[in-house]
Order: C-alpha cells, then structure tokens, then sequence
C-alpha cells in the first residue's frame, strides 16, 4: 500500500532460547493512531522495541524477518538513524536529570553533537513543547532542570523531546501507566493532536484507553498477532473468540 | 522471674558501655597523633620553609619545597595515567558484568587492591628503571627511562596504586544508575560512546569524582612504591627523568636522620602532609554532598 | 539534512566501534598488569631460588656479609606483628561494628566517630610511623625498662601497636556493613520473645554474621602484612632472631616488607637481590591468597 509506513512479514523475536513474538504480520499506515493491546507477557512490548532496534541492546536478544519502514528493512539499516527516524516514549518519564528542560528538549541534538544555530534551537523548543502541550507551564523556567514537573508533565517533556526529532514514528510503551488520571488524560488529549504529523504506535494494558484513542487496534496473545482491525470493529465484534474473550475480561 | 530479668538487663547495660568504651578509646590515639603532629609542625612552616630546599648538614634553615614541587609533579603524572584507564575500566565493568574480561579484570582489581605497595615498588623498578632492552633482531626496543631512578617510574608505581580506587568506584557509582537513563538517550539515536560520555557519566559525576579524590588521597602518603622508583634528591628539579624527592619520602628520609635540623623538617613536612590529606577528604565530602544529581 | 543525518549515523558507529574496542583494552590492562607483576617476581627470584632451594623458608640467618640468606627471622615478623595487630584491634573494630552498626547507626555522634575512623584510616602510614619513632619508642622504652626486658623501644611489639590502630578502620567499616545486613525480621523476633539488646546481639546478629566477620578478619590480617612504612621506621631493622620469645616480641626484628623496604638499594650482588625479591614474591602470594578467600567469603555472605 501506498501509505503503509511501518509493515511487518512474519516476524520473529526472542530472548535467548525464549520465543517472545511468533511470525507477526501486520501494515500499519501513516497518521494513525495505532493501539496494540493484550495480556502481561504476550510479546507487545518486545515487538514494540524491534521497531527501533532497542530490543537487540539486551544480550542474548535476536530477531528474524521483515520489519520495514516504507520499503527499507529496518534491520539492514543503520540502527543509529533508525532511532533517528523512529522515536520512543517510555513507561517511566525518563528526563536527563543533568539537564534543563531546554536542554532536555533539544538532547538528541546536542548529544549527537549536531550544531544548531541558536535562533533555530529556540524555535524547535518552543515549537515542540507546544506540540506537546507543555509550552505554556514552562515557557518561564525552560533554564531550570525538570525535576520540580509532575509526572505528567515529565511524561510530555520527554514526548517533546522525542518529537524535537522530526521522527517519522512514535513509538510509546505503556506511557500513561505510571500516571495519575488527569495526567493520563492530558496525555492522551496528545495522541489525538499529533496523529496529523506523526504516526503513533501505543503499547497499552489499559483496554479502555485504546479504545478512547486509538483508530486501529492489534491484539497480541502469546507471541502472535492474534487480530488486527479497525478499533470500532475489534471492540463491539471482534472476529477471533481470543480477543472476544480478553475484552470481555475472562483474562487479564 | 524479676532477679533474672533484672541480671539480664544489668548484662545487657554492661555490654552496652564495654562497647561504647571500646568504640569511642579508639578516637584517643587519633587525637594524640594529630595534636603531636601539629603542635610540632605547625611552627616550622613559613614561607622560607615553602620556597627553600633542604639544607645542607649542620645548616638550619632550609624548606621542603623540591618535595613540595615533586609530590606535585608525581601524582599529576599518576592521575594522568590512572584516571582515564581506571575510569575506562570501569565502566567496561560496569557495562559487561557477565563476560569473561569481565570477571578475569575484576579478579585482577581485587588482586591489585590487595598487593602490598613495597611489592608495586620493586616490580616498578624492574620495568622503568633498570635499563633493559628487548633486541629480536628486527625489533630493538630500549627501556627510555633505564638506568636512573625517575619522577616517570615513581609515578607508574603511583598510577598502579590508584587504579584499583578509580575503577570500583566509577563502577560502583554507574551501577546505582537507573537502566531508563541510557534507554533514553539510546532512543534519540545517540551512539553508544556519547550516550556513556555525554550522560552516563555526568549524571555520575559526583560518585566518581569522589573516588578519584579519594584515590589520590591516598597515594599523597604513599612512601613506599617511591623507595626504589622515584628515589630522592636534595634538589628542586624538574625533570621527570630523573630522582625526585616527594612528601612522603623526604619525612622518612629525614626522620629517621640523626640529625635535628632534618628532624624538624620532617615535622614541617608531616604537618602539609597531614593538611593535603584532611583537605582533599574534606573537599571530597563538599563535592559529594553538593553535586549530587538528583536521579 | 536527511543524507547528511544518514552520512553521520556511519560515522557515530564507526566511533562507537573504536569505544567499544578502548573499553575492552583498558579492562585487559588490568590484567596485563598482575600477569607482568607475577611474572617479574618469579623471574628475579630465580637466581636465589636456584642457588639457596627451598631451605631458604627456614633459614635462620640473614647474613649478605657472609652471603648467606635465611626468610626464617622475617617470616616470624612478619606474622608475630601482624597476628598481635590483629588481636589488638579485633575488640575495638567489633566494638565500632556493632555500636554503628547495631547500637546508633545514624545521628550527630554516629557521624562524628565515623568521620574519627575514616580519619585514622587517611593518616598516611609514614606519619604514624614517625609519630611512632618519637613518641611511642620512649614510651614503650620505659615499660619494658619496668618490666624487665632489654629497653630497646623499637620492635615487634611497637609495630603491632601502631599497626593495630591503623588496620582498624577497615575492619570496621567491613564490619558495619555486614551487621546492617541482618535482616530485622530476624532481630525483632528475638526481641518480642522478650530477649535484651545483648542477647540479640550474641544469639542473631553474631552467629548470622559469623562467615563474614570471619573474612573481614582474614582481610585485615591482608592489611597487615602488607603494611610497610610505619613497620620499618618502628621495628628496629635487626635481621637476627632472638632465642627467648619475649626477647624476640619486645625486642627489635624485621618483616618480609621492612627488609625489603632497607636493604633493596644496597643489594649490591644477584643472590642478594633475588633473596629480597623471593621475599617479596612470597609476600604478594600470602597477601593476594588471603584477600581473594576474603572477599570470595564476603562476596557469598552478601549474595545470600
């Protein structure tokens, strides 16, 4: 398809001898909203990781089969300028403690050590901490470390840093999990507003959440993918019993 | 049951104060030493004392400054060496807990730690200061600090010392960091090396500085390691190729002296000893307090 | 900026490669290092082992004038003051351990004797020495003048005082550590059945500690017999070995360190270098034995 960004063609992953994604297929396209759901251990997240190559950092990791984005298999490519092209949210709000938030923004920049003028660095801070609904409440202290932001506003500060990248993808493993409610929500309000620019692809536990934001869901259970659809479908009349009875709740 | 309960209390009352008492004597000996120390060096230091060397026999007057110069020049020289290998080591260590280097390394830090430092002298001296040269033929090396005793061996046998200080801290102070820091900076596309340079280790920062503080503390007052590399000389010089007095030397060289003059000297000398040593803690203890990174 | 991005991502991981390669060549220079150190030694102890054999471990003289050589009169130096140190210091390191440990592990006057202890431990070994010369000879002169032993000062019995206090602090500072190891389940089960602070103490937190403490013994004896400084200025220097035992604790004598530590520059001929050096292996072999059973020990205790 024409406007498939990230596709997948029997794709497989393990941890040592342990075989955490069996033969995923899935094609996903640009400026969706994608959700990937299922139970603890059932290999999202590890699929998750193998977009960005993160998951080969781990030793003893490996993966096997295609995994593009548009036509360029992500493994043959150079794994720094994956990571370039596809960004990543974390579960914890991880912000460089070292760092102002100014810096923090900017940090794939200044740490690759790609100069920047100064004018265009203010621009890219501004501009990506207003996509990330962060702008206003630190405009004044852009100079001082993160340490004093909530949890949320952690959470879109590195959702901001992430984005200063330009990315093609974002990737977010379990982002509002370690999250108050309204923090959760805020978040979330996000993933509406950036699907224009980015396509995003969200690891969630949380049911109802990718039922609120996502257009397409995939269901993991036990390494495979077991369902992929449009979200409305999948949740009022899923086509596997699998996903029929993980939505109902029969497990967990 | 109260004549018991009341013996055992009593028991447990004594204990207590047999080991406060035990605990809190050990302080005295430090006190007295300190005191000694100080009430007789702090009236040789001067300016005279700071700027002159040693003179000669019978002649009052006279300072410590080659060994002030010297002791300088050496420790630079062994922070130069030990600082980026010890730290290098150690975040290898820190980084690869699993592989063979690693547990062959470790074994041979805690070897190291462990290896009397008059042993670290005599090793020394046989690889920098004996003259020796490797002659195969086509492969003609000759050892370019043979045949004198130096600053450069003095500080090898110092920059050997401080190693083992350097590498378990930095490697103890990158483990306490959280895994999410590197994922972070991973995920941006920062290469290893500047994800490790660039954030590892100024989050890091305070823990490993500290060790190095420490380990330089330590090698200030190391006599030993220089007996037989860096030698002595009665000279203010500057040449590392040759003998060169430090702190910790000239106090034994001077102490066990049968002269009075000499003694004073070394007095004067033990008290800027004992100062570098307090200092260098103290300052170490400020930096770990206030630098700290909040994680 | 996008082949220019691409053109940067080879040349970061060609510079991560380099990285990676430097981590992995400093770590091996440890090892380099030890193997360098052993190899030196049992070279330069070649000439004396081949010519003086394995008798040289209980020769009893140590004559360079004559040419013979004998490790005996260092060997019972060496573990006379080192043993007497460590017998000394054990009530005062278990004393610190289980007060900081046990007793007070935080507050004003925790912090103050843990300051006084990392104190000790920075006083550089030549200052105690020379402290030692001046101050404690005398001293000790006097008594033995009292209680009837030849007034030398110097000796076995100076150097085991002056070591005691300085393989303290590391002893306790081990010791500490393992105490706040015991788990307080275990303690607060002692002290609900009603037991005083003694008895926890002497039935849950020594036994539970036991292997531990065991090793931070073994490694303060490491300590001790590597010290070097502060036993060659208090020692006397005498390469003789007395008769009388009390003669030889409170006499003058040498250690394996000190005789190097004197006599290395004036070894004028081979057999009597490769002696001090044979000395010098046996030292570093002792040492390097009972630190690793040490910390193999306390690597154990910690990982249960």
């Amino acid at each position: 398809m024409e406007n498939t960004i990230v596709s997948a063609s029997k794709f497989n992953a393990w941890f040592g001898d342990n075989h955490v994604v069996k033969d995923v297929s899935i094609g996903i396209e640009k400026n969706q909203v994608i959700a990937v759901m299922g139970p603890s251990g059932c290999g999202k997240t590890t699929f998750l990781r193998c977009i960005n190559r993160m998951h080969e950092l781990i030793p003893g990791a490996t993966a096997k089969g295609s995994l593009k984005l548009y036509n360029d298999e992500v493994y043959t490519m150079n794994p720094i300028y994956v990571r370039y092209k596809i960004g990543m949210v974390f579960q914890r709000p991880n912000p460089f403690p070292n760092l102002s938030i100014y810096d923090n923004v900017i940090a794939g920049y200044k740490l690759n050590g790609l100069k920047v003028a100064k004018a265009d660095q203010d621009n890219i801070v501004e501009k990506s901490l207003t996509s990330a609904a962060l702008w206003k409440e630190v405009k004044d202290s852009l100079h001082k470390k993160g340490t004093f932001l909530s949890g949320g506003q952690q959470q879109r500060l590195c959702i901001a840093r992430a984005i200063a990248m330009e990315p093609e993808v974002i990737l977010f493993d379990e982002p509002t999990s370690a999250l108050d409610p309204i923090s959760t929500s805020s978040v979330e309000q996000l993933f509406h507003e950036l699907k224009a620019n980015y396509t995003l692809i969200i690891v969630t536990h949380n049911m109802q959440q990718a039922a609120r934001v996502s257009d397409k869901t995939a269901f993991f259970y036990m390494g495979e993918l077991v369902e992929f659809d449009d979200t409305k479908q999948m949740f009022t009349a899923p086509s596997d019993v699998r996903t029929q009875n993980y939505i109902t709740g029969r497990f967990s | 049951m109260e004549p018991r309960i009341g013996l055992r209390n009593t028991k447990s009352n004594i204990f207590k104060g047999v080991i406060v008492f035990f605990a809190f004597v050990i302080t005295l000996p430090l006190i007295i030493v300190l005191l000694y120390i100080i009430k007789q060096g702090v009236t040789q230091v001067n300016w005279h004392f700071l700027t002159h060397v040693p003179a000669p026999v019978g002649e009052t007057g006279g300072g410590i400054a080659n060994a002030l110069v010297g002791s300088i020049i050496i420790i630079a020289m062994s922070s130069i060496v030990a600082i980026p290998i010890g730290m290098l080591a150690g975040i290898y260590l820190s980084e690869n807990p699993g592989t063979k280097l690693a547990y062959y390394s470790g074994l041979c830090v805690d070897i190291l730690q462990g290896v009397p430092s008059i042993v670290v002298g005599i090793v020394v001296y046989f690889w920098v200061v004996k003259p020796w040269v490797i002659d195969l033929g086509v492969v003609h090396i000759k050892n370019p600090f043979g045949g004198s005793f130096s600053a450069v061996s003095g500080s090898i046998a110092l920059a050997i010392m401080m190693m083992p200080i350097v590498i378990r801290s930095t490697e103890q102070t990158l483990r306490l960091l959280p895994p999410s820091l590197k994922e972070a900076a991973l995920s941006l596309g920062v290469p290893y090396h500047r994800v490790i340079i660039k954030v590892i280790i100024p989050c890091g920062f305070s823990g490993i500085l500290s060790g190095i503080m420490l380990s330089i503390a330590r090698i200030i007052g190391e006599t030993a390691p220089l007996l037989f590399t860096a030698f002595g000389s009665p000279f203010l010089s500057y040449a590392i190729g040759k003998p060169m007095e430090s702190l910790p030397h000239l106090i034994y060289t001077y102490a066990t002296s049968p002269y009075d003059d000499w003694h004073n000297l070394a007095w004067g000398a033990s008290f800027i000893l004992l100062m570098f040593v307090l200092i260098l803690n103290i300052v170490t203890k400020v930096i770990t307090r206030k630098w700290k990174i909040q994680l | 900026m996008k082949n220019k991005r691409l053109d940067l991502s080879y040349a970061q991981m060609k510079w991560e490669a380099v990285f990676r390669v430097i981590l992995r060549i400093m770590s091996a220079i440890l090892i380099v290092i030890i193997i360098g150190v052993l190899i030196t030694l049992i070279v330069e102890s070649i000439p004396s082992i081949k010519s003086l054999g394995i008798g040289f471990l209980w020769g009893k003289t140590w004559d360079p004038v004559s040419d013979v050589y004998g490790a005996y009169p260092f060997l019972v130096g060496t573990l006379l003051t080192s043993f007497t140190a460590l017998i000394l210091s054990v009530p005062f390191i278990f004393a610190i351990a289980i007060y900081l440990g046990e007793y007070n592990p935080k507050g004003w006057l925790s912090e103050l004797l843990k300051n006084a202890i990392e104190l000790i431990a920075a006083v550089p070994s030549i200052i105690y020495g020379f402290w030692g010369l001046f101050v404690l000879v005398p001293v000790i002169r006097t008594f033995e003048a009292k209680i009837g032993v030849a007034p030398y000062g110097v000796g076995v019995f100076a150097s085991s005082l002056v070591l005691a206090v300085m393989i303290i602090p590391y002893g306790a500072s081990l010791g500490i550590t393992l105490i706040r190891m015991v788990p307080s389940p275990l303690k607060e089960g002692a002290y609900a059945l009603g037991a005083t602070r003694f008895e926890v103490i002497r039935s849950v937190i020594l036994p539970y500690t036991r292997s531990g403490l065991f090793a931070g013994i073994l490694l303060s004896l490491g300590r001790a017999l590597g010290e070097t400084m502060a036993v060659t200025m208090l020692i006397g220097n005498t390469s003789a070995i007395a008769s009388k035992f009390k003669d030889v604790f409170f006499g003058p004598g040498n250690t394996m360190a000190s005789v190097i530590a004197n006599e290395f520059t004036e070894a004028d001929h081979t057999v009597y270098l490769s002696a001090l050096i044979e000395l010098g292996l046996v030292l570093f072999f002792v040492t390097v034995v009972i630190n690793l059973i040490g910390k193999r020990i306390i690597t154990k205790f910690t990982n249960n």
